[in-house]
């Protein structure tokens, strides 16, 4: 960590986003993690993510749970709404603050140990049940804030610092979520941003539960030889499905995308993803073929990365509840709550 | 691109704005930590060693570095490099044991002539070497300029004696009121070399109708503030008009002030962006209520019953594009009365005491043919230096054209080759002193530039030589201080050890740092996280890193040095090592000099 805030200096050549904030406006207070660690490369993504789709700070809700990944919410956006939840309960509170008001642009921050451990319940139904927020798993394989034991996602095989090795099977968050209905899943790594910011950008933009794994090297515990997160293992062994770039609504797609070799997909909002086909010629959209390629690269050792898959047509947990469309905090309480008499006539027509 | 190559001096030295702009490359951030921390006599004696007189250059200097300075690009006003130096001048303690021991003479003689800032400077650097100076002043005072054409109210004459007589002492036989009327019998005398540190005296005429009939009324301005500051002349008329605007003309009109003005005008004959004049002096003058009027190209002067009336003025207009004049016409004409008219349109060299059969030859202009490194005219064994050597330019020059002229002068004594010379010798120590804490203090500080505080104006113009500033108080020094950005405490980078976690890039508060493919200097340009707005700006590109064989870029344009980069790299491939340069003097081209070395 550092001890030292990074002193704001304001320069002739700062640039403005949409909305008239400068990217130091989407940062938040300093970091306490390690110096080095993948965590801090992921806020830096988000902070340029929003900043660059001008999104209002205080239609922001932070949401996270216990670990040195969900400590991270308080180092990005410092005017956004944010919770900080009991470990692994995350999903419940984000599924709570965005039945209360689905206007909000919900961004969950867990970890390994968060989603995969303590919380894998938790991970799993949120995933099902297809709230719509961006969930980020900063992934590093390790328990970082109790010294480094294995967590649920390392790999079998892979050493620990002092040299045990990993017996264990592990849970794979890109696989599962998929397996489980998820309707956009993806992986990044915290040591590539040009991949990852288009990546937040689209999970934001998704309409349901976007899971964004991400490598991200815990510098203090899990960056030796012989582990399988570190950031030279991860550089070697990476692999690029998919080439996702992310075009607004209002932005013309640019002549850099050849038609046929890239597809568009468009959102709910307007704003488009273009996938770019690498040699494998992976599709995001089938689920099916999806879990095969996942299986064939762990067995090659690679870690595979970029968008794995899309569904835009899943309905999200709105459409199922069938609630208004309106937020419920904009309602007048009067409205929402009509008193017991009218209470008493709703159970009466159901007798 | 090309990896930059960081063991060349310049790198680094570049980085230092102040050192870089500073003609005698005093280590400027080195003299503010010291007096952060109270030690002035320290601060003192590393100006000394650069600049020679920093009590007179803490007030007069004309602060090349100022302008240069890296707060100056953060959106704020650069850090009061020279009024700080003039703090500790003015705090210093005794520095007779620090002086060097004068050994005895090794046999060979030098003629300096004039007692000026060059001169002195030479000696101060030959003299414990053993050389014997002789230095010959026409006045009756040493000091040169600095005596004779800055007004005692912007430099007292206790700095001035102070710092001469500490080189005088030294052992110099100084010869005043004996002007040099031939170089050809100075040069029979016999001495091994000679050292003309003469200046440039002649003021600028300007032969208008009617110059010759209101003499008794127009001055020419060095040799009329010579005469002030000799005591020959006291008084001056209601109304003066001073025609120039350059900081002599500055001296000019407050000076006039103070013999009995009451009207002054300093007339210019173009748009205030093309003055001469520093900033500071011209807003000086305009608080204690000088008029300077601008477009006013002089005609004549006018005379009745042969007394001067006034001047007659051609009012101008002028095309400026782009900060060029392209195209000027008149437009008007006026006349402004006046009891005296100073000049101060410039001066030139004049070296009619200089025979011109000796082998030293003269260009077309009538100036010496003189080395730019070496400072040797075209005889062996004459050197010229200051304003004598190419024309007005300031002190802090002259000073460093002694230092290089004593060089050249040792080593043409010695019998070696004047280009044989020490270079620039760069040290790198690491300022880490342990997890999270460096040896300097490196969070940045926003404060604005302090304020000098002036004497009231009521007070100031009783008498001529009452000193206008006053100097820092201790709160403006303390926080004056902690404006200096460090620049001399770099960032260091060692490519192999970089893990390409992109910490320093995230945490750096200007964006300086960018990791990129490595590309052809245009394409990395592009590819810059900040615009990289001054090209002049060094640029480093380190070698191909371990993991993904790009490169890592550091724009050193608005590098802040708050070592955050450092702070926060997990392998240390960033450090923050402070750039101590040494630039021989004289003293280090004995053969019996200890060799430059690492100090830390």
């Amino acid at each position: 960590m550092t001890f030292i805030a990074k002193p704001r200096i304001d320069l002739p050549s700062d640039r403005l986003n949409d909305i008239g904030l400068r990217r130091r406006d989407y940062e938040g207070v300093l970091s306490t993690l390690c110096a080095g660690c993948g965590h801090d490369s992921i806020t830096a993504a988000i902070v340029q993510a929003f900043w660059e789709m001008s999104i209002a700070p205080e239609k922001v809700a932070k949401l996270s749970g216990i670990g040195c990944s969900s400590k991270t919410p308080a180092y990005f956006i410092s005017g956004a709404h944010g919770f900080n939840s009991v470990h692994g309960r995350m999903p419940s509170v984000a599924t709570g603050a965005m039945a209360g008001n689905r206007d909000m642009v919900a961004i969950a921050v867990s970890g390994d140990g968060d989603s995969l451990s303590i919380g894998f319940g938790q991970f799993g139904h949120v995933v099902r049940r297809n709230l719509n927020l961006l969930y980020i798993i900063e992934n590093n394989g390790v328990y970082g804030l109790t010294k480094g034991q294995f967590s649920a996602s390392a790999d079998v095989g892979s050493r620990a610092k002092k040299g045990a090795e990993n017996r264990w099977q592990n849970i794979d968050p890109v696989a599962t979520a998929i397996s489980l209905g998820g309707s956009f899943v993806a992986r990044g790594f915290s040591g590539d941003r040009d991949q990852l910011v288009p990546l937040i950008k689209a999970g934001v933009r998704h309409r349901g539960c976007a899971v964004i794994d991400v490598v991200s090297p815990c510098v203090t515990f899990n960056d030796h030889e012989g582990s399988t997160k570190s950031y030279a293992y991860t550089r070697e062994h990476k692999h690029e499905a998919v080439k996702l770039d992310f075009v607004p609504p209002a932005e013309e797609i640019s002549a850099q995308f050849d038609p046929g070799e890239a597809k568009a997909v468009t959102l709910h909002d307007g704003s488009r993803v273009m996938l770019r086909r690498t040699e494998d010629s992976y599709d995001p959209s089938d689920r099916s073929r999806a879990l095969q390629y996942l299986e064939t690269a762990r067995s090659r050792g690679e870690v595979v990365t970029g968008l794995m898959y899309m569904n835009e047509d899943l309905p999200e947990m709105h459409d199922l509840f069938g609630t208004t469309a309106r937020p419920l905090t904009d309602i007048p309480y009067e409205e929402l709550s009509p008193g017991s008499e009218a209470l008493r006539k709703l159970q009466a027509k159901m007798r | 691109m090309k990896r930059t190559d960081t063991s060349n001096p310049d790198y680094f030295h570049q980085v230092v704005d102040c050192q870089w702009a500073c003609p005698a490359h005093t280590d400027v951030p080195e003299y503010i930590r010291l007096i952060a921390q109270g030690r002035f006599t320290d601060a003192y004696m590393v100006n000394r060693e650069s600049n020679v007189f920093p009590g007179i250059l803490g007030r007069v200097c004309d602060r090349p570095c100022e302008p240069a300075c890296r707060r100056g690009r953060t959106g704020q006003k650069p850090v009061a490099i020279c009024r700080l130096k003039r703090v500790a001048a003015d705090h210093r303690g005794d520095i007779e044991d620090r002086m060097p021991v004068i050994p005895p003479k090794n046999g060979k003689k030098v003629a300096l002539i004039g007692a000026g800032c060059a001169s002195l400077t030479v000696c101060n650097d030959l003299v414990p070497m053993g050389y014997e100076c002789t230095v010959f002043e026409a006045l009756e005072e040493p000091g040169g300029l600095m005596r004779s054409n800055i007004p005692s109210f912007r430099l007292p004459h206790e700095v001035l004696n102070d710092e001469i007589d500490r080189i005088v002492d030294m052992g110099v036989d100084l010869r005043l009121g004996t002007r040099v009327d031939s170089m050809q019998a100075l040069l029979d005398e016999g001495f091994d070399a000679v050292f003309v540190g003469s200046g440039a005296p002649k003021g600028k005429e300007l032969n208008l109708p009617g110059r010759q009939e209101a003499d008794d009324n127009i001055h020419i301005g060095i040799e009329w503030l010579e005469s002030v500051a000799f005591g020959h002349i006291e008084n001056i008329g209601e109304r003066v008009l001073i025609i120039g605007v350059g900081n002599t003309a500055m001296d000019c009109c407050r000076t006039s002030l103070r013999l009995g003005a009451n009207e002054v005008k300093v007339m210019a004959r173009k748009p205030r962006d093309f003055f001469k004049a520093s900033d500071w002096e011209l807003e000086d003058a305009e608080e204690e209520n000088v008029e300077i009027v601008i477009n006013h190209s002089p005609k004549a002067f006018v005379v009745e019953d042969g007394k001067l009336t006034g001047m007659t003025f051609e009012v101008m207009e002028y095309d400026i594009e782009d900060g060029r004049i392209t195209g000027q016409r008149v437009v008007g004409e006026e006349f402004i009365p006046c009891d005296d008219v100073v000049l101060a349109i410039g001066q030139d060299n004049a070296f009619p005491w200089i025979e011109r059969d000796l082998g030293i030859e003269f260009d077309k202009w009538d100036v010496p043919v003189v080395d730019e490194k070496t400072h040797q005219s075209t005889r062996d064994g004459v050197f010229f230096g200051g304003d004598a050597a190419f024309g007005p330019k300031n002190i802090i020059w002259a000073v460093e054209h002694g230092h290089q002229a004593a060089i050249s002068i040792h080593l043409h004594c010695q019998g070696e080759a004047l280009d044989d010379r020490i270079p620039v010798h760069l040290n790198l120590g690491s300022r880490k002193m342990g997890m999270h804490e460096w040896s300097y203090s490196n969070s940045f500080d926003p404060a604005a530039r302090r304020k000098m505080e002036h004497v009231p104006l009521a007070q100031r113009f009783r008498e001529l030589s009452t000193e206008v500033e006053l100097g820092f108080d201790a709160d403006q020094v303390a926080v004056e201080v902690e404006r200096c950005l460090n620049c001399d405490i770099q960032t260091v980078f060692t490519d192999d050890l970089c893990i390409e976690c992109d910490a320093c890039l995230d945490i750096c508060p200007t964006e300086c740092l960018t990791i990129v493919p490595d590309a052809e200097e245009p394409a990395l340009i592009a590819s810059l996280r900040a615009p990289r707005l001054e090209p002049d700006q060094p640029l480093y590109v380190s070698g191909e890193l371990k993991q993904t064989g790009r490169v890592m870029v550091k724009d050193e344009n608005l590098c802040v040095h708050c070592g955050l980069c450092a702070e926060r790299c997990p392998t240390a491939a960033w450090d923050m090592q402070k750039s101590l340069l040494k630039f021989p003097r004289a003293a280090d081209h004995e053969p019996t000099a200890e060799p430059l070395k690492k100090t830390g």
